[in-house]
């Protein structure tokens, strides 16, 4: 069996006397799909932040690749290979597109300050590769007709396309998606399903995701992870959820037939 | 393409030579108070430049900038001044015998000002930048203040309360100008960098930078010592052209004039900060008018106010802020691009008209 690429281990969210994640287990194997659902409230997106570093769990530990990232920083995540999305959209406002995606090679630029500021190729040259490779993975996406225009002025499905090519643009080998079909419609659901799938086999990712369109999850999602209040209900692949009565009973909704 | 880059390299060697030529004329034709006020215009440049990468870019709210200044200010003046007059000016205690007989050169001096300042910027940046918003500007404060108390209280370095006099003067525009000029085009380099994107990204959302993995501490210390560099060089080339210095200088309350300056230019506009400064410093200067005594068509006779022309100021600040919140230039950046496109218009429309 192969390793997992991401692993928490019991972890836990207080807040205050609030738990908000309570000893959930998790595994994502590399090149999966796997989905993390559940109701408002459940403590989905406080997972996220445990495990890109916004948060630190008040217990348990985390792993990527076999090591330890419990309580790293953010940025140290990010540079280990771990690249996220926001439920509400975060784009740099006051940026274009493309800008938007050059924020994510900036850590990788192999020069200093002073070189930038004195010109010295050693600087340009890296950061014009650096910019032809942004241009290229936007065309790569189908956003290159809009490579200069301001972020924030595309359409909504886009800024959520853009979200994710920024993501992919710090060469992540794990992507967390927050709700990525979250305000879509059904035609756009599907073609973020197709998006999604097609970025995996591409870029040889692995996805991890949060979402609430049930059509989305169940019809990418390989394997499933059903929230409740902090505490895990349910685990399976998208048959298994569907047909869990406790799942069905929390979150999918009970229809109740008159006999 | 490239001939729009040709064009525009010409366009900008053009204006440089434009301005050298003011200067130059400025210099032979104007008079020794004129010249004052447009060096201090240019100071004013640097000052509101350099606040703006930190406030308006980089988006933290610092108001040490008159601390930076203080110690920038300082250290030229101790550094460039004769022994012979520092026998003199520290009579209530004697200087302290290591600086008693140091004599640098002007440009050394003044850049080790910036330095200093910098290095201070560093060691405050370290606590203060892991508070934000308006904590952030109640901590900067509060250090460019404790600098400002201990410029006061080390009697045998600084001369406390006395303060400083005999600084060798600079009188040439060309200086300030030069130094403005350079601050400018620097601070501009950085801003059109991968660190001026970072910057942006920082304060456009934190959250959304830090998760591509930008060292959020990292990049707001290294802007925020920036900053602190160049309002050490402010102050430094300050105490040259007013030739002494004093710790009531540099009260917080010129902070806010630095702050006045950055708004009214527009946070996140750097010709903005420019236009400001040379609009807020000359202002200063004509509105002294308002001060004397008028006679208004002989019906209604003003006495002189003393303090007049800063209720004008504060009027017009405050619509600015009512009225033109982003500023004169709000984020624009004066280019060539906007111009050249505004030529070409003009000329279709001349054609079209003359068809």
């Amino acid at each position: 069996m192969n390793k997992p690429i991401l692993q928490t281990d019991n972890i836990s969210m207080q807040f205050g006397g609030l738990t908000a994640v309570s000893e959930l287990s998790i595994q994502v194997l590399p090149g999966e799909i796997v989905g993390l659902i559940g109701p408002n409230g459940a403590g989905k997106t406080t997972v996220f932040n445990m495990i890109t570093g916004v948060y630190t769990p008040t217990l348990g530990k985390i792993y990527y690749q076999g090591n330890e990232i419990t309580g790293l920083k953010p940025d140290r995540i990010t540079s280990l290979g771990v690249a996220r999305t926001f439920q509400n959209i975060r784009l740099f406002e006051s940026m274009s597109v493309l800008e938007n995606v050059m924020i994510s090679k900036h850590v990788r630029l192999n020069a200093s300050l002073a070189e930038a500021v004195l010109g010295l190729p050693r600087y340009t040259n890296n950061r014009k590769a650096q910019k032809e490779e942004c241009i290229e993975l936007l065309k790569r996406v189908e956003l290159e007709d809009v490579i200069n225009e301001p972020a924030v002025s595309l359409p909504y499905g886009k800024q959520r396309r853009l979200e994710i090519v920024r993501a992919l643009a710090t060469n992540p080998q794990l992507l967390l998606l927050d709700e990525p079909a979250a305000g879509m419609n059904p035609n756009e659901s599907i073609e973020l399903m197709q998006f999604i799938r097609r970025i995996r086999d591409e870029f040889h990712i692995t996805v991890l995701m949060i979402e609430h369109h049930m059509e989305v999850v169940m019809g990418i999602c390989e394997r499933i992870y059903v929230l409740d209040y902090g505490l895990t209900l349910a685990q399976g692949n998208p048959e298994q959820i569907q047909n869990n009565e406790k799942v069905i009973e929390a979150y999918l909704g009970v229809v109740e037939l008159d006999a | 393409m490239d001939e729009q880059l040709r064009t525009k390299f010409i366009l900008n060697i053009v204006f440089l030579l434009a301005v050298a030529l003011l200067i130059y004329w400025g210099q032979h034709n104007l008079n020794n108070f004129e010249i004052r006020i447009l060096n201090l215009a240019a100071i004013f440049a640097i000052l509101g430049v350099s606040l703006n990468l930190v406030l308006g870019f980089t988006g933290m709210f610092s108001l040490g900038h008159a601390g930076f200044m203080c110690v920038g200010a300082y250290t030229t003046a101790i550094l460039t001044m004769s022994p012979g007059s520092k026998a003199i000016i520290y009579f209530m205690e004697p200087i302290h015998p290591v600086l008693a007989n140091i004599q640098w050169p002007l440009l050394p001096a003044i850049l080790l000002g910036g330095i200093t300042a910098a290095v201070f910027g560093f060691v405050i940046g370290f606590p203060a930048l892991r508070l934000r918003d308006d904590y952030l500007a109640i901590a900067t404060l509060g250090f460019s203040e404790i600098i400002r108390i201990i410029v006061t209280n080390t009697i045998t370095i600084t001369n406390g309360a006395l303060g400083l006099k005999n600084i060798p003067s600079i009188k040439s525009l060309w200086i300030y100008w030069l130094a403005a000029i350079l601050t400018i085009l620097v601070i501009k380099r950085i801003l059109n960098s991968s660190w001026g994107y970072a910057f942006r990204a920082i304060r456009d959302n934190e959250i959304a930078a830090e998760a591509m993995g930008i060292n959020i501490f990292k990049h707001k210390l290294l802007s925020f010592t920036i900053g602190a560099f160049f309002a050490g060089l402010a102050g430094a080339l300050m105490a040259h052209l007013i030739t002494s210095v004093d710790p009531t200088m540099f009260r917080f309350l010129f902070t806010f004039q630095i702050l006045l300056i950055v708004v009214l230019g527009g946070m996140g506009s750097i010709s903005g900060s420019v236009v400001a400064a040379l609009i807020v410093t000359i202002g200063m200067e004509v509105l002294r008018i308002v001060e004397q005594p008028m006679d208004l068509f002989g019906v209604v006779e003003i006495p002189g106010l003393p303090g007049m022309r800063m209720v004008i100021f504060s009027i017009l600040l405050l619509l600015v802020i009512l009225f033109y919140r982003q500023g004169l230039m709000g984020t624009r950046e004066f280019n060539w691009d906007w111009l050249l496109n505004k030529l070409d218009r003009l000329k279709d429309r001349m054609r079209g008209e003359a068809a």
